[in-house]
């Protein structure tokens, strides 16, 4: 099969729509780095690398700036139509949801350093047992949304969008756990908040990973899949779509 | 030539043999290059102008092959296609400028009125009048402006008298957005003006003859940038009042332009759709490929 980004007679535009690519996988690599650091100083209480995932997240942003500057300049240089459109448009989205889960990443650090900072006693295994489900499968959607953009894969990105209930559910039976934790000693109320400020910024990256998912769909086959439910995906799985 | 309609998710008289997608590049455009059946409707509701199975030889070589197209009213469709491919011979056809090359020979119907424009009893004056033509090197005559432009209506019998002339006259200037530049000037010859200002006084001299259709074939190859955005707004505006048919090599130009466009592919329609879906998501792989820049 003719790579997408291939075969065009002015071969520059090849290069200049491959390196775009590459781009935005070494951003999506350096992402999924942060969120996986991120998650390890929560659960292994280590403030020095929650410290670190903050440090670092300048980098994403100067990659984001780098990127839309390459995109607008190719669209400027080539004035691209049809797939090589739909290539440039595609990346200049996920750009957008990679750096905003890069926030998300942030969110979970600097929570980790409010959370292991403060002069109460550490948080239960109990109460973090929910950040590490759904962070596990917030990381695995991440893993996946960067694979499907990095092999073009339209249906398992299909795949992912179906599956993509799993972590919306999660969510909720995290959020009605530790409500039942808390009526239990309200003590907790300090660390709860913080851990369902984690919860919720892992329920977004899952959201953004879908995004980037959607967006491969759309530049494959030229279908707008957002804000539609496909077919076999559970309208009843509690999905927020909040960055839909 | 057989007409595959993805617009409703209807494939009509489409071959089962045939293996949509085999060939497709990255697994985008869902027609492969071996189909060359036209995709899309080739269809309009209350069309201008409707040709059926558009037929040109010259001498025995065959350039243009069962074409079916509409042009509809108040549109620009847009032509495009790799030289050779037979946009210019099927733009000729649509008020016989074929007629006048030795050995042409065109078959086929073109309906315009109810009448087939091919018929022998439809006199070509008076047709090219109704289907007005500009071409790609302005061609002014060696007269004034003012003649340029009353040349026209005075032999087709459209003014009575000198002061319906004049009219005509500034009327044609005002519409094609020269008067203004000109009409201080009118008796200077036409050849005097820039580049852009000729091409737009041959449109003026076309709108003189009160046209219902306007062909225009590679209208600003030869025109600079200012000159040719001035006539692409000039073809925005005169859609009002005229269907338009343009061919063009410049993709982006049809993008601009057209509300439709058609590829043309070695003598076959390939593709027909909305300019907005041409050029985000194409049917066909060979449409694709040639908007993409990955032709050959």
């Amino acid at each position: 099969m003719v790579q997408p980004m291939e075969g065009h007679t002015v071969q520059r535009f090849d290069g200049e729509l491959s390196n775009l690519h590459l781009m935005i996988l070494e951003m999506g690599g350096l992402v999924l780095d942060q969120v996986n650091a991120a998650l390890r100083a929560l659960r292994e209480k280590d403030i020095a690398a929650a410290h670190l995932v903050i440090r670092r997240e300048p980098r994403i942003d100067a990659m984001e700036v780098n990127l839309d500057n390459e995109v607008v300049t190719v669209i400027a240089r080539r004035c691209p139509v049809a797939r090589d459109l739909r290539i440039t448009t595609a990346i200049s989205k996920a750009v957008t949801d990679l750096e905003r889960v890069a926030d998300e990443a942030a969110r979970i650090a600097h929570l980790t350093i409010s959370i292991y900072d403060s002069e109460s006693s550490d948080p239960s295994s109990h109460l973090l047992r929910d950040t590490i489900n759904m962070g596990k499968l917030s990381v695995v959607m991440l893993t996946d949304a960067l694979d499907v953009f990095d092999t073009l894969n339209a249906e398992k990105a299909e795949m992912m969008i179906k599956n993509h209930g799993e972590l919306d559910a999660e969510f909720q039976s995290s959020l009605r756990r530790l409500t039942t934790f808390l009526l239990e000693d309200a003590r907790n109320i300090g660390h709860t908040v913080n851990i369902v400020l984690i919860l919720k910024a892992l329920e977004r990256i899952g959201d953004h990973a879908r995004n980037i998912a959607e967006y491969v769909i759309y530049l494959i086959k030229g279908e707008d899949v957002r804000h539609q439910q496909l077919e076999n995906d559970d309208p009843a799985s509690g999905s927020t779509d909040s960055d839909q | 030539m057989q007409t595959i309609e993805l617009s409703g998710d209807v494939m009509t008289e489409a071959e089962n043999t045939q293996e949509f997608g085999a060939e497709k590049a990255g697994g985008t455009a869902t027609v492969s290059r071996d189909v060359r059946q036209t995709v899309g409707d080739v269809t309009v509701n209350m069309p201008r102008m409707r040709c059926k199975q558009i037929n040109v030889y010259y001498g025995d070589k065959q350039a243009i092959k069962d074409i079916n197209l509409d042009i509809g009213r108040n549109e620009v469709v847009a032509m495009i296609g790799p030289s050779g491919c037979g946009k210019s011979t099927f733009l000729r056809c649509l008020n016989r400028m074929n007629d006048t090359i030795d050995g042409c020979r065109v078959t086929g119907e073109i309906m315009m009125d109810g009448e087939d424009i091919n018929s022998n009893s439809i006199d070509v004056v008076p047709l090219r009048a109704q289907v007005g033509i500009v071409f790609q090197k302005p061609n002014p005559f060696p007269k004034s402006i003012y003649e340029n432009i009353a040349f026209g209506p005075r032999i087709h019998g459209l003014a009575k008298d000198k002061a319906e002339l004049d009219e005509i006259v500034e009327t044609s200037l005002k519409r094609a957005g020269l008067w203004e530049e000109v009409k201080d000037r009118l008796d200077q010859p036409g050849t005097g003006l820039s580049g852009g200002q000729q091409q737009r006084l041959c449109i003026a001299r076309t709108i003189a003859v009160n046209p219902e259709v306007i062909l225009m074939d590679e209208p600003c190859s030869a025109l600079d940038p200012i000159a040719t955005a001035k006539i692409e707004e000039l073809i925005d505006e005169l859609r009002q009042e005229y269907s338009i048919a343009i061919v063009t090599h410049s993709m982006q130009q049809a993008a601009r332009v057209s509300q439709r466009t058609a590829y043309f592919h070695l003598g076959d329609l390939i593709e027909v759709g909305e300019t907005k879906q041409i050029f985000t998501n194409p049917r066909h792989q060979l449409t694709e490929d040639y908007i993409t820049g990955r032709f050959g």
